[in-house]
């Protein structure tokens, strides 16, 4: 048996009105100045009035949002009490607003206590409403968590399938005004979230059908969305791609190239969508040899070619470093400026790091210490695969 | 020769598979917590069992299946019916999922095991190279 867990989604242009119509007295917008000052948060807070709902704001929600501020944020709501939480902005707002919400609802926990394996109890104070601002990270439909302990200086990831969202609303419009690279970034987040959630052990017939439609749109709009975005029309199917991907991989799981970018990206400050993207050729032409089915089923799904096995799932790999390629975003880790000897200062650390992240039991094919220490120097110099 | 699962045998020997491996020694060299696995009993098998496996910084010091549950104390008990087991045992239920479902019970901090995904892959990688004998 399995769970498949979405809240429910409002989607498309306008999808914002959807506000006008809550019930409610009082909401908490968890959100970042940034998204203060470009006027989106007065946007919502609008909308919540006309609903009849009162709001207070908690912008102080950084990149990697830290444990920290997730209890600021709760200690805030436990004061203000609202019926909603409204988590507003990319993935890192989202994941705040999770973790403010939980506890929130849950004073007594901390917050490495809230895992899959225990029942929350939650809705008994509020409800929660997600409302994405970028195209990529799929926050506002899955139940992960991702914060930064940043007295033990590590990530941690948590949630539970009880603090999925009640309601997310996928408006386009707001997703109108991320930069090209922004927009690449995070696009390629969505299509590394397709890929793994098709590809990885967990995978369902539930989830499946997300992941293939998702990739094929981010193929097809992504490249339009870079290059133009006033491109409605590519930045609501991107929108879209986004949470369908969201919704294939966190009902399923992601996997090896999430564990590599996790450390790609904490060693390296790049961002997340591209650290994961830059490994994700490697660890298909690693999983090749031994466990190539899924990736090549997908691959002719995204009419890479016609073949099977290992040559079908490297012509996928080929297809997806030329996507990269073709939106302007780099294949390999020294692509990104980083130099050769600050790698290999961290590379032990990445090692342990990348096998120790909890997405990579989900590998179709495992690697041993001195495969992830190999898939890690051929990302680096942008080397095919080939053991 | 197969060996009988649930048996002192068979704890024993996934005991020696994991001190045999050089993953595991690795992935879990900072591990400290012992384990208690209850085979409940189902159709297919009639009693409970305890099996207890020692682990401490990437070795397996000991091993036994215990006479009764109060003879070891141990950090993580697992508990599943005899078929639950033989199912992870093979490879058809991943063990994490299994606990997310609670098809297998676990008390003790899940986080911690979370933390050393690597040891609990190769955990499960010994007993499936154990030749069981489930009294088909």
């Amino acid at each position: 048996m399995w769970y498949f867990t979405a809240p429910q989604i409002v989607f498309g242009e306008d999808a914002l009105d959807e506000l006008d119509e809550l019930s409610g007295r009082r909401a908490l917008i968890v959100t970042d100045a940034n998204l203060v000052a470009a006027g989106l948060v007065e946007r919502v807070a609008r909308r919540l009035e006309r609903a009849g709902i009162e709001s207070r704001v908690f912008d102080a929600v950084e990149p990697d949002p830290s444990v920290q501020t997730a209890q600021k944020g709760a200690q805030v709501a436990l004061d203000y009490a609202p019926d909603w939480i409204v988590g507003l902005g990319g993935g890192s707002p989202m994941d705040a607003a999770k973790a403010i919400w939980v506890l929130y609802e849950r004073p007594d926990l901390e917050p490495a206590e809230i895992n899959p394996f225990v029942k929350l109890g939650l809705r008994r104070k509020a409800r929660l409403a997600t409302i994405p601002t970028t195209s990529g990270t799929g926050a506002e439909v899955t139940w992960a968590i991702v914060l930064t302990d940043l007295e033990e200086r590590r990530k941690m990831g948590l949630g539970n399938r009880e603090n999925v969202a009640d309601l997310a609303i996928v408006d386009p419009e707001l997703a109108a005004g991320m930069p090209p690279q922004l927009t690449a970034d995070t696009g390629l987040d969505a299509l590394v979230h397709a890929v793994e959630g098709y590809t990885c052990t967990w995978h369902t017939d539930m989830s499946d059908g997300m992941c293939v439609n998702a990739a094929r749109l981010i193929v097809r709009y992504l490249p339009r969305a870079v290059a133009d975005g006033a491109d409605m029309e590519a930045r609501e199917r991107m929108h879209n791609a986004a949470t369908a991907a969201g919704l294939g991989f966190g009902n399923a799981m992601a996997s090896l190239a999430h564990a590599m970018g996790h450390v790609l990206g904490s060693m390296f400050h790049l961002p997340h969508g591209r650290a994961v993207s830059i490994a994700l050729p490697y660890t298909i032409e690693f999983a090749a040899r031994q466990a190539p089915e899924r990736f090549a089923e997908i691959g002719r799904q995204l009419d890479c070619s016609h073949d099977e096995g290992e040559r079908g799932a490297r012509a996928l790999a080929h297809r997806l470093r030329a996507f990269c390629r073709e939106i302007g975003n780099p294949t390999s880790v020294v692509a990104c400026g980083i130099a050769r000897a600050d790698y290999e200062t961290q590379l032990e650390k990445m090692v342990d790091d990348a096998l120790n992240d909890t997405q990579v039991i989900t590998a179709p094919r495992y690697p041993s210490r001195d495969e992830m220490r190999q898939l890690l120097d051929h990302a680096y110099e942008g080397n095919e695969v080939e053991f | 020769m197969a060996l009988s699962f649930p048996s002192d045998e068979w704890i024993k020997e996934l005991s020696n598979q994991l001190n045999a491996s050089p993953s595991y020694e690795q992935s879990a060299q900072d591990w400290e917590g012992d384990f208690i696995f209850v085979v409940e009993p189902d159709e297919n098998y009639p009693e409970t069992t305890h099996l207890f496996l020692a682990l401490f910084h990437g070795k397996s010091p000991g091993a036994e299946m215990l006479s009764s549950p109060d003879q070891q104390e141990a950090e993580f008990v697992i508990q599943a019916p005899f078929g639950t087991w033989r199912r992870v045992i093979e490879g058809q239920l991943e063990p994490i999922q299994g606990m997310m479902t609670r098809k297998l019970k676990l008390r003790g901090n899940m986080m911690k095991i979370m933390r050393y995904p690597a040891a609990a892959k190769e955990i499960v990688s010994c007993c499936a190279r154990i030749p069981t004998d489930f009294g088909d």
